[in-house]
């Protein structure tokens, strides 16, 4: 996999989990063996306002604490976010950018100041909903960073997820289907995009 | 073996205060140090360790309690942050004059106002003068071990003071990050069981704690406590050789980072120095001699040896993540100044402060004050010996 340093930025709005995701993705790319840092910025701390959290992800021990100007990645985990933050800000051309929504590829596009690079939409909430019967973004949209990002392989994702599930819902094992559910459907959809790309 | 984990570095420090299981904490919750008494709460109520955990009113009441569990005899800690450590202000001084070996978790964030929850060291720069021995942390790692240290230096029959563990708010209290931890019974060997000498609830020996003195006695005592600070020196150093042989992680005053044959230097604290060696391993590919000094324990202030380690570099860039409002610098400006004349150590140094208030401190930051050092040097260029990084146009 790759050597040098993946650094990933993650916009969303205090409540809806992008501070989770960020520490979820840094968990499971630990257990296969990365050096990891995944941390929030916060702003006023209040519910729905913007907030962003960042991953590095590297084979090397990780010392910077600042942080991502210039991302090879960027998750939008709510695109009403997409008028007011400069979300493309930095993010390398031959990158990507992932954002959960409902509208199509061609609607989202100008919204993004021209930027180049891997344009991927995700509508987390349908696949929450069909998979778990709420929404919950978190799942779906690792997922899709997992996959976009190459971080891992995602077979590995997926068994390390299973694992982590298993733990986290001792008490509540429905939960743990779904969760897998959610992050199997977000793979699929992402794999077709992934292909119309290429 | 030592255990490999990720967490942050408030996980890190409520692991160790769970390996070594104290007697009492008392604590106040405050933004960024919260998650520290609720994750030992939580250990406490799933009955992994039975530390007597006090829901107090206060920072000053948190910090009263805590005196009055050590004078009583038991390991005593709490964390806090920010208005919280200022609102101990005063019983900071009462636990370190009566000599109680207390431990804090501080988790640095700016002082108000304007009110900023974000990373900075105007807290503990503030108490700096408290009589506390103070020892930061560049990551989770760090703050880990240091907090893994903190009772053994502080219960020292030759010190007996109060140490406060400081690490960067939300930068690496909530910055989920690798570590190693240590398995629980190497933790308790080395930390070992507190035998107080002298406490309030021996009944064959009965004492008072915290009685007034006249004149002909106050200064003497303040004088042994300047001393005790003094022995601490040696201490910090005996107890971190102890943990290198422990871990493999060597501790001391200070780090040196490409210090050697440096020409230009930062001296810096805490999380900032990481990006600051990113910084200089840049700079080193393109042949620029430049290093790091790393501040580790800020009390006692190891002057003589920041002065040493300084003494055949051309110039310092003196890092501080607080403000003095003096009209020229911060407090490590102040102190390293005074260190290098007093060891007569002539070279150029420049005040920087950076990261106020969470200001974000960059790769790119570090190697602009570098440029700087450089010019000023070589080129001769005029420039100011106290300014700020970073600050909006």
């Amino acid at each position: 996999m790759n050597s040098r340093t993946i650094e990933m930025r993650w916009h969303g709005r205090g409540g809806q989990g992008a501070k989770t995701a960020a520490l979820l993705l840094a968990d499971v790319a630990f257990k296969t063996g990365k050096q990891v840092q995944g941390f929030p910025e916060y702003g006023p701390e209040r519910m729905g306002a913007p907030i962003t959290a960042f991953n590095r992800v590297s084979d090397h021990k990780i010392r910077v604490h600042s942080h991502i100007y210039t991302p090879d990645f960027v998750v939008v985990v709510d695109d009403t976010l997409l008028e007011s933050v400069d979300v493309t800000s930095g993010l390398k051309a031959d990158g990507a950018i992932i954002i959960n929504t409902s509208r199509s590829k061609e609607e989202i596009l100008p919204l993004l100041k021209g930027y180049k690079g891997g344009v991927y939409t995700i509508d987390a909430r349908k696949i929450s909903i069909a998979a778990l019967g709420k929404y919950y973004p978190n799942s779906p949209m690792l997922a899709t960073a997992v996959a976009v990002s190459g971080v891992m392989d995602t077979e590995e994702f997926l068994d390390e997820m299973q694992a982590s599930f298993q733990h986290k819902f001792a008490s509540k094992p429905e939960v743990v289907e779904g969760n897998m559910m959610a992050l199997k459907m977000a793979l699929e959809e992402v794999t077709r995009k992934q292909q119309e790309v290429a | 073996m030592s255990i490999k984990e990720r967490m942050s570095g408030n996980e890190a420090v409520s692991y160790a205060i769970k390996q070594i299981n104290p007697d009492v904490m008392p604590a106040f919750p405050i933004t960024p140090s919260t998650e520290i008494p609720q994750m030992v709460s939580g250990y406490v109520a799933n009955g992994e360790i039975d530390t007597e955990f006090i829901a107090v009113e206060s920072e000053h009441s948190a910090m009263s309690a805590a005196v009055g569990a050590s004078a009583a005899g038991a390991r005593t800690l709490t964390a806090t942050s920010s208005c919280g450590l200022a609102l101990m202000w005063e019983v900071l001084h009462i636990a370190a004059s009566n000599r109680l070996p207390i431990a804090l978790a501080l988790v640095n964030r700016t002082l108000s106002g304007p009110i900023n929850i974000n990373c900075d060291h105007s807290d503990s720069m503030g108490a700096r003068d408290s009589g506390w021995i103070q020892i930061y942390a560049e990551n989770n790692q760090e703050a880990y071990d240091n907090f893994i240290q903190a009772y053994r230096i502080a219960e020292n029959k030759e010190v007996l003071l109060p140490v406060m563990i400081c690490q960067d708010g939300f930068i690496t209290s909530h910055a989920v990050e690798n570590i190693e931890l240590l398995e629980d019974e190497k933790v308790k060997a080395f930390v070992g069981e507190y035998e107080p000498e002298d406490f309030l609830l021996n009944p064959g020996k009965p004492m008072a704690v915290g009685p007034y003195a006249v004149t002909g006695y106050g200064m003497e005592a303040k004088k042994n406590q300047e001393i005790a600070m003094e022995n601490s020196r040696s201490v910090i150093l005996d107890v971190a050789r102890e943990f290198a042989a422990l871990t493999g992680r060597k501790y001391g005053y200070f780090e040196e980072y490409h210090l050697e044959d440096a020409e230009y230097a930062m001296l810096i604290i805490g999380s900032a120095a990481g990006t600051a060696k990113d910084a200089v391993d840049e700079l080193r590919k393109t042949g620029k001699k430049v290093g790091i000094l790393k501040l580790r324990v800020f009390r006692p202030f190891p002057g003589k040896e920041i002065a040493q380690a300084l003494k055949n570099v051309k110039a310092v860039a003196v890092m501080d993540r607080s403000e003095s409002y003096r009209g020229g610098g911060g407090p490590l400006g102040v102190e390293v100044g005074s260190a290098l004349f007093m060891e007569r150590v002539h070279i150029e140094a420049v005040n920087y402060i950076y990261g106020l208030a969470g200001r974000d401190f960059t790769v790119e930051n570090a190697i602009e004050v570098f440029s700087e050092m450089e010019a000023m040097v070589t080129e001769g260029r005029e420039v100011p010996q106290y300014q700020y990084v970073g600050l909006r146009k």
